[in-house]
């Protein structure tokens, strides 16, 4: 019976939807709100990635550049142009996948530490041009940026902006979770478990990195769009190194492949450095051994391995301990 | 079916496959015999597209296919396993099944994102011939089981189902027996026998001469990447090249 | 040649020092472990860092620099011993996240013992500018020269000559049949992280006369000798040096003649381009998969 519950999609999404159902009721002032949407970003941003590494096999360590340049388009284009904040949010959107896919088509060839090297440049670079083009993007101290306006409707304040990520966190599973059950979602997993056995099945191993690389950019980039009219504000930092690090993070902790794994990462990576503030050097000791301990004790991500625990049958005489 | 003509593959300076043509009629099981580094997996390799000839044409239902993708392979009909296991672990067993079945099914992404209507029925259905074609293999036993859970000998025929559940024409085996007991080699032997029966062209690279005899319509020997002798299993067996240096002169394989 | 140009030649030299041995740091890590160690930065800062405190304690210089770069040993023998040797089947991404984190937990302890500011030491001959046919070099950046050619010239020899030296190459060949032929692969391991934290570690020490150093330094010049053992080939010991200077030239070319702002992105835009043309690095062995 538990391996029926466990197999199947419904419960975790159940317990999804009145966690964030419930939130708003629970969390007392803005400040608290305002975590619970961070962590929703970090989650659809970490699910987005775990497409692209947990799924498909393609590390990256640059994601965070696909994400300012989601933030950094649409705030360029609303302040320094007048566009309309949809319009330059499918813009920024359009941009990014075109820079992804022409990425994506050499850099995808790549393997292991040489991919990560390469996607690590790319975060780099976007954020060293975003920093040096003061006269668009404000430099180092970054920029201002306007409210999100669709149909007259303006969402302000915490509150109506936490129903916008909640809405878009619950929507990005739902579908994350369709893609992986379906048979494209199956042609990424086994050209991560064997790019010569996908393509003699006829998969086109090039063509399918290169679209689930561009689908993980241009989400991450729509979620940078309307994370800079939700701040107000955008810096470099967004596309810097450790952004992109902390989305590894999110998704090797949580566990590669595996949608709620993201969801969890996002919410230990959400909420240590509130717990953390304050005391300077030792967040960052904090920070590190949870990030390797995890990884010693549950190399398959904290979601995974607990799964395999609940699932396997010989854990009340305590021999099933994961992995 | 199949006509190969001239093929050499050189890796720096060695020639692995030097100057091999050969004829696989439908419907037959060709196999593929030589001593190891004779050249036989870099054929299969060739064939299906994994490495480009030097030189040389292979020619597939009357198209030149030499250097072509493996995927534009598969969509022609053509399937293979492989010596050194190319199984998913990432994925059920099942899963590694329906994998193989990829053309048939639209694996579109965006499809899948927002369940195109009819995607699941076909899901669905595809799910149950991956089960059919576990069971037909001989590893029905494992219809429910994670492909990295499994034993080595269910795996090889895991790899089976994969490559029939494309629907082939041309199934390509390497070595399907390596590694497997003396039951196991013989059920192998007589799926091999029945996938030919109903029309499947099977090519084998093998090194279990009884299989090999038992099994196949034609035999192909190579030997330091030439073709040494090819022709029935009474051909070879009694052709004195092959005795002599595949054989080692003695009788020790009867 | 004009001065200028030899001016921009040999800072850049000097730069590329210093990435060479965060380079063969990386590059040695790897052949052992097949690891990339994105700690390998924290050694640099951590030589740096425990010298200068040294010398500011009182400790004589080049007892402080020889205590830093203990210290920076010590450290890679804790990291091999109690980070990596655990997870020896984890996957990439994880190993990456535990030298990552390693790297934090470093860094914390960095800030937490000496604080968030910068540090240097003296340089070890003097300030005076040499003149050099119009450019000029400091003694500090020939002490950088030296003592990294020297590096080189030691590792050269006990990879080429000795037998613990030839275990370890034989273990970045083939591990099990290191093994088999008699190679202790765990002592291989270790010592691979002590030396390369002990390399990074002379690096820090050498260049914190001129540079300085604080507690996050290590993140960009780890990157940096990333950048630099992938443009030779990961695990090429000639092309994490080849790799280094390559990279310090062009650095500070770029600099020179064409942006100061954007010298940073240089290693990532050059890494890029040889990893598109060549994605086994520029000396590195053309991979083969066995199918």
């Amino acid at each position: 019976m538990t391996s029926l519950f466990l197999n199947s999609r419904w419960p975790g999404l159940a317990l999804l939807t009145v966690v964030v159902m419930a939130l708003p009721a629970i969390l007392p002032n803005a400040f608290y709100v305002d975590v619970a949407i961070r962590i929703a970003i970090l989650a659809i941003n970490g699910i987005a990635l775990n497409l692209l590494m947990g799924y498909t096999g393609q590390i990256s360590l640059g994601h965070a550049g696909f994400f300012g340049l989601g933030a950094y388009g649409s705030a360029v284009l609303t302040s320094h142009f007048g566009v309309p904040a949809l319009l330059a949010l499918l813009a920024s959107a359009a941009f990014t996948a075109v820079i992804a896919y022409g990425v994506g088509r050499v850099i995808l060839r790549l393997r292991g530490h040489y991919l990560a090297m390469a996607t690590l440049g790319l975060g780099i670079i976007v954020s060293i041009v975003l920093t040096n083009e003061a006269a668009w993007t404000g430099g180092p101290d970054g920029m201002a940026v306007d409210g999100f306006t669709l149909f007259g409707f303006t969402p302000s304040g915490e509150r109506q902006w936490y129903w916008v990520f909640a809405v878009l966190l619950v929507g990005t599973v739902v579908l994350a979770q369709n893609l992986i059950d379906s048979p494209a979602g199956r042609a990424l997993q086994a050209l991560h478990g064997s790019e010569t056995a996908a393509a003699v099945a006829g998969i086109s191993v090039r063509q399918r990195k290169i679209a689930v690389f561009v689908l993980s950019a241009t989400v991450s980039a729509v979620l940078g769009s309307l994370t800079a009219h939700y701040s107000g504000y955008v810096n470099p930092g967004l596309a810097g190194f450790l952004q992109s690090v902390e989305l590894v993070i999110i998704v090797v902790l949580g566990g590669m492949a595996s949608i709620y794994g993201s969801v969890f990462g996002a919410v230990i990576m959400g909420v240590l450095p509130q717990v953390l503030a304050g005391y300077e050097g030792w967040d960052s000791v904090a920070f590190g051994v949870i990030m390797a301990a995890a990884m010693i004790f549950l190399p398959r991500g904290v979601v995974p391995s607990l799964t395999a625990w609940l699932r396997s049958p010989n854990r009340r005489r305590g021999e099933g301990a994961a992995c | 079916m199949l006509t190969v003509a001239n093929l050499s593959k050189a890796f720096g300076g060695v020639l692995a496959v030097q100057d091999v043509s050969f004829h696989i009629p439908a419907g037959c099981v060709y196999s593929v015999i030589g001593p190891n580094g004779a050249g036989k997996t870099t054929l299969f390799n060739l064939i299906s597209g994994l490495y480009t000839p030097t030189s040389g044409s292979i020619r597939f239902e009357d198209r030149e296919i030499a250097g072509m993708a493996p995927e534009r392979l598969a969509r022609r009909g053509m399937s293979r396993t492989f010596q050194n296991l190319q199984i998913c672990r990432n994925l059920s067993a099942i899963e590694n099944v329906m994998v193989g079945a990829h053309l048939t099914l639209n694996a579109n992404m965006f499809a899948g994102m927002f369940r195109w209507p009819g995607l699941g029925r076909a899901d669905r259905a595809c799910r149950a011939r991956a089960a059919d074609l576990m069971e037909r293999v001989g590893c029905g036993a494992f219809v429910r089981a994670d492909a990295a859970a499994m034993p080595y000998g269910a795996l090889k025929r895991l790899e089976i189902a994969r490559a029939l559940a494309s629907d082939p024409k041309i199934l390509f085996l390497d070595e399907p027996a390596a590694g497997l007991n003396h039951t196991e080699t013989h059920e192998i032997e007589t799926l091999v026998a029945d996938l030919a029966r109903s029309g499947l062209t099977v090519v084998v690279v093998e090194h279990d001469m009884k299989l090999v005899m038992n099994v196949s319509g034609r035999i192909l020997v190579l030997n330091y990447g030439r073709k040494l002798a090819e022709g029935t299993p009474d051909e070879i067996r009694t052709n004195p090249d092959v005795i002599a240096a595949y054989l080692g002169g003695d009788d020790e394989e009867e | 040649m004009s001065s200028e140009l030899l001016q921009f030649i040999l800072s850049g030299v000097t730069l590329g020092a210093t990435y060479t041995l965060a380079a063969l740091g990386f590059s040695m890590i790897y052949n052992a472990s097949g690891v990339i160690n994105f700690a390998q930065g924290e050694f640099i800062m951590v030589g740096g860092m425990a010298a200068s405190f040294l010398t500011a304690a009182g400790v004589p210089l080049p007892l402080a620099c020889v205590l830093g770069v203990m210290v920076a040993g010590v450290i890679g023998w804790l990291i091999e011993r109690f980070a990596i040797a655990p997870a020896r089947d984890a996957e990439v991404a994880s190993i990456i996240i535990i030298t990552i984190g390693v790297s934090m937990i470093v860094r914390g302890f960095t800030e937490i013992l000496l604080g968030k500011g910068a540090y240097a030491l003296p340089h070890f001959s003097g300030e005076a500018p040499i003149a050099l046919a119009g450019a000029t070099i400091l003694p500090q950046s020939l002490w950088v020269l030296a003592v990294c050619a020297l590096i080189v010239a030691g590792l050269g020899l006990f990879f080429g000559r000795t037998r613990i030296g030839k275990g370890v190459l034989a273990t970045s060949y083939n591990r099990l049949a290191a093994q088999l032929v008699g190679v202790d692969v765990r002592k291989v391991l270790t010592l691979s992280f002590v030396l390369s934290a002990a390399i990074g570690a002379v690096g820090g020490v050498l260049v914190t006369p001129i540079a300085t150093v604080s507690f996050d330094t290590g993140v960009m010049l780890g990157l940096k000798g990333f950048v630099a053992a992938t443009l030779g080939g990961l695990g090429s010991g000639p092309g994490a040096v080849f790799g280094g200077l390559f990279l310090g030239l062009i650095e500070a070319l770029t600099a020179g003649y064409i942006s100061s702002s954007y010298k940073d992105a240089v290693p990532f835009v050059l890494v890029f381009i040889v990893l598109v043309l060549r994605p086994q690095g520029l000396l590195g062995a053309k991979p083969t998969d066995r199918i």
